[in-house]
């Protein structure tokens, strides 16, 4: 699904390399963690893959199902398949919730030459899924993400995924700022989206949220390369030892 | 005091291209003091302070400069609702393509023919709020269209009827100079809604007073097209009553000069006004809201809410005051101009100003200038919106503000549609 081979990028304001080399490679249907501590590049990876202005590449590619990444626009990419639920999802006063959500499945159904939705087959899709995330009528028609609380945000986050059927996604620290229970309800919708052809890239700091969407294989990513690779146990050594172990042994 | 000898030239010479109706009747009285205060103030120049940023040379020109007569190959924006329609074809009332201007709960009659009359309820109104709206700033080019206006509507609000009134300007001539002058009263406990739409002419001066008594509401939409060389300079003026309502909504679209004034006087207790406007300007465009707003009355509410989108070389500018005098308590007073700079060669030039004499009120203003948010834009293009669609979207977003002071939702809802037209037409 998801190929990165050797993906150096820096920032283009400052002479500064974030990621030194990033091989990863995530298979259809697999569900992928990264670990690691702050400043490791794990959310620069999310950006550069989503295509978000600022980084540049210098070295190495990243394609998905055979496609590059890296020539696309962010539309593109989404059209191809690629969500990002972002760690801060970003309030846009103005724009309601349901116009938004609309006009992006049908900007990604036309990019793909499909035929778009009709409102009333959206409407009645958007509220049977917005339902199991306890998204109530009323956020859907406010302002997308103004004024919502951060677990109402990160669960607008996977509304949108379920909306768009990404064959891959990416999530940045989904776990930030959210509760016990509000990262239960998130880690339900995001499990009831896993599926034969669809891969997750799950970014986060805590082995918390992958008790709860639980991983195939265990990245830790350190100093903007991945250096180190196991299964879900990974992730519990992480827990009780934290990250100094680990980055002394590969040191 | 003597008048500088360029301001004293250039108001003579506008003078003598201008003639007051032959026959004035019950407004002479009202048009000599106009006439004697233009005389006194001379039209606006360079130097004015409060033409600073705006040149007010070609509003005030003995001829009006050409401008070509355009068609927009499609109807009006309001031409297609159910509304008691009053045409002007540069400046001049057209019986032929205007409705029956009778209507329940208003009564309307031309300017022209009041001139007949010795005797009219508009004697007490023509000329009154233009008169009290020269202070504290002078405001000569209203004074010129009160001395010399020759059509226009008195508009008398008696109860609450069932549709609104719709001014629609034509131009059909190149050269076209039209003054109109509207005066509208609405009684205790009436309600109306006038619209405003179309090209005028090619130079176009308006002056329109409103007095609502008490209880009273005037819902204002005003489109002002695509007639990209026009000259347009407008003022509103509006007295509120106790309790009264005025709320005014512009859409503004090109033009390579226009400027609206809005003074607005709350001078009964409990009053609320809000002036908004919503303009996009592309090029060679320059348009200029200018609002003051006297609170002289207890627990009025003021609202002034102006958003500006400016493209390549663009110029908007917006020059808004809030006055609360001694006394007017408990005064709610709020105003905000933003502009969305689309490029580095657009300019916003704000004046923000608050002048306060009374101790228990609340008054917050802010003016901004930014370009599209990269972050929102971002947001919207990852989740597959192009970036000219998601440009447009935040677009909208930003002149959403503003819009939203539209309160009937099918009015509101067309002005988007010609606003997401306009970006479509340059994306």
């Amino acid at each position: 699904m998801l190929e990165i081979k050797n993906l150096h990028v820096q920032l283009e304001d400052e002479d500064k390399q974030i990621l030194k080399g990033v091989d990863l490679t995530v298979e259809p249907g697999k569900v992928h963690a990264i670990m690691g501590p702050n400043g490791s590049g794990k959310s620069t990876l999310s950006y550069v893959l989503s295509g978000r202005d600022g980084y540049e590449v210098t070295e190495g590619t990243a394609t998905l199902e055979g496609e590059d990444l890296l020539d696309m626009e962010p539309e593109e990419r989404a059209a191809a398949g690629v969500f990002l639920a972002f760690q801060y999802p970003v309030e846009i006063p103005g724009v309601g919730n349901m116009t938004f959500l609309r006009t992006a499945v049908n900007a990604q159904r036309k990019a793909r030459g499909e035929e778009e939705l009709s409102a009333a087959d959206f409407l009645k899709e958007v509220r049977a899924k917005a339902k199991t995330l306890k998204i109530d009528a009323d956020m859907l028609k406010r302002p997308v993400n103004v004024g919502f609380s951060g677990g109402e945000k990160k669960r607008n986050e996977i509304l949108q995924m379920a909306m768009l059927e990404p064959k891959m996604c990416i999530m940045d620290e989904t776990d930030s700022g959210l509760d016990v229970d509000a990262m239960k309800l998130v880690s339900e919708g995001v499990n009831a989206l896993r599926n034969e052809g669809r891969s997750f890239l799950v970014i986060t700091h805590y082995q918390r949220l992958l008790d709860h969407i639980k991983p195939d294989v265990v990245h830790i990513m350190a100093d903007g390369r991945i250096v180190k690779t196991g299964g879900p146990e990974l992730a519990l050594e992480v827990e009780h030892n934290g990250y100094a172990d680990i980055l002394a042994e590969v040191n | 005091m003597a008048l500088p000898q360029e301001k004293l030239t250039a108001t003579e010479e506008r003078l003598a291209s201008l003639a007051m109706p032959e026959m004035c009747g019950c407004t002479r009285a009202a048009r000599e003091d106009a006439l004697a205060r233009v005389q006194e103030m001379g039209l606006p120049g360079r130097r004015d302070e409060y033409w600073k940023y705006t040149r007010p040379d070609t509003l005030i020109s003995a001829q009006a400069p050409r401008a070509e007569v355009f068609d927009a190959g499609e109807p009006m924006i309001f031409e297609d609702m159910d509304n008691l329609k009053i045409v002007f074809v540069d400046g001049v009332f057209s019986p032929e393509e205007s409705d029956d201007l009778t209507l329940e709960g208003v009564m309307i009659d031309r300017i022209e023919d009041i001139c007949g009359k010795d005797i009219h309820w508009a004697k007490e109104l023509y000329g009154a709020l233009e008169s009290r709206g020269q202070t504290p700033v002078p405001r000569p080019l209203a004074a010129l269209n009160t001395a010399f206006a020759k059509d226009g509507v008195a508009i008398h609000v008696t109860g609450k009827p069932s549709k609104p009134i719709c001014l629609m300007y034509r131009h059909a001539s190149e050269t076209s100079d039209a003054m109109l002058h509207h005066v509208i009263r609405v009684e205790p406990d009436a309600e109306v809604t006038v619209l405003e739409v179309g090209p005028a002419a090619s130079r176009f001066n308006k002056v329109m007073e409103i007095d609502i008594a008490d209880n009273g509401t005037l819902h204002h939409v005003r489109a002002q097209g695509r007639d990209h060389e026009r000259r347009a300079m407008t003022h509103m003026f509006a007295r509120l009553g106790t309790e009264s309502t005025y709320k005014s909504f512009t859409l503004t679209a090109n033009g390579v000069l226009t400027r609206n004034e809005q003074v607005v006087e709350l001078t009964g207790d409990d009053a609320v006004a809000h002036v908004a406007g919503a303009c996009v300007g592309d090029g060679d465009f320059h348009h200029d809201d200018t609002v003051f707003i006297t609170h002289d009355a207890v627990n009025c509410e003021s609202r002034q809410v102006f958003k500006k989108v400016l493209r390549n070389g663009a110029t908007g500018v917006f020059q808004g005051k809030i006055l609360v005098k001694e006394g007017a308590q408990k005064t709610d007073g709020y105003q905000i101009s933003q502009s969305l700079l689309l490029d580095d060669d657009s300019q916003f030039l704000a004046k923000p100003e608050l002048e306060i004499y009374a101790d228990d009120v609340a008054c917050s203003h802010g003016s901004t200038s930014g370009a599209i948010d990269e972050t929102a834009l971002f947001y919207l293009r990852s989740r597959g919106v192009p970036v000219k669609d998601a440009t447009n979207m935040l677009t909208l977003a930003f002149l959403a503000e503003a819009v939203d002071e539209i309160e009937d939702s099918e009015v509101a809802e067309k002005i988007v549609n010609r606003l997401e037209d306009w970006l479509a037409r340059r994306s």
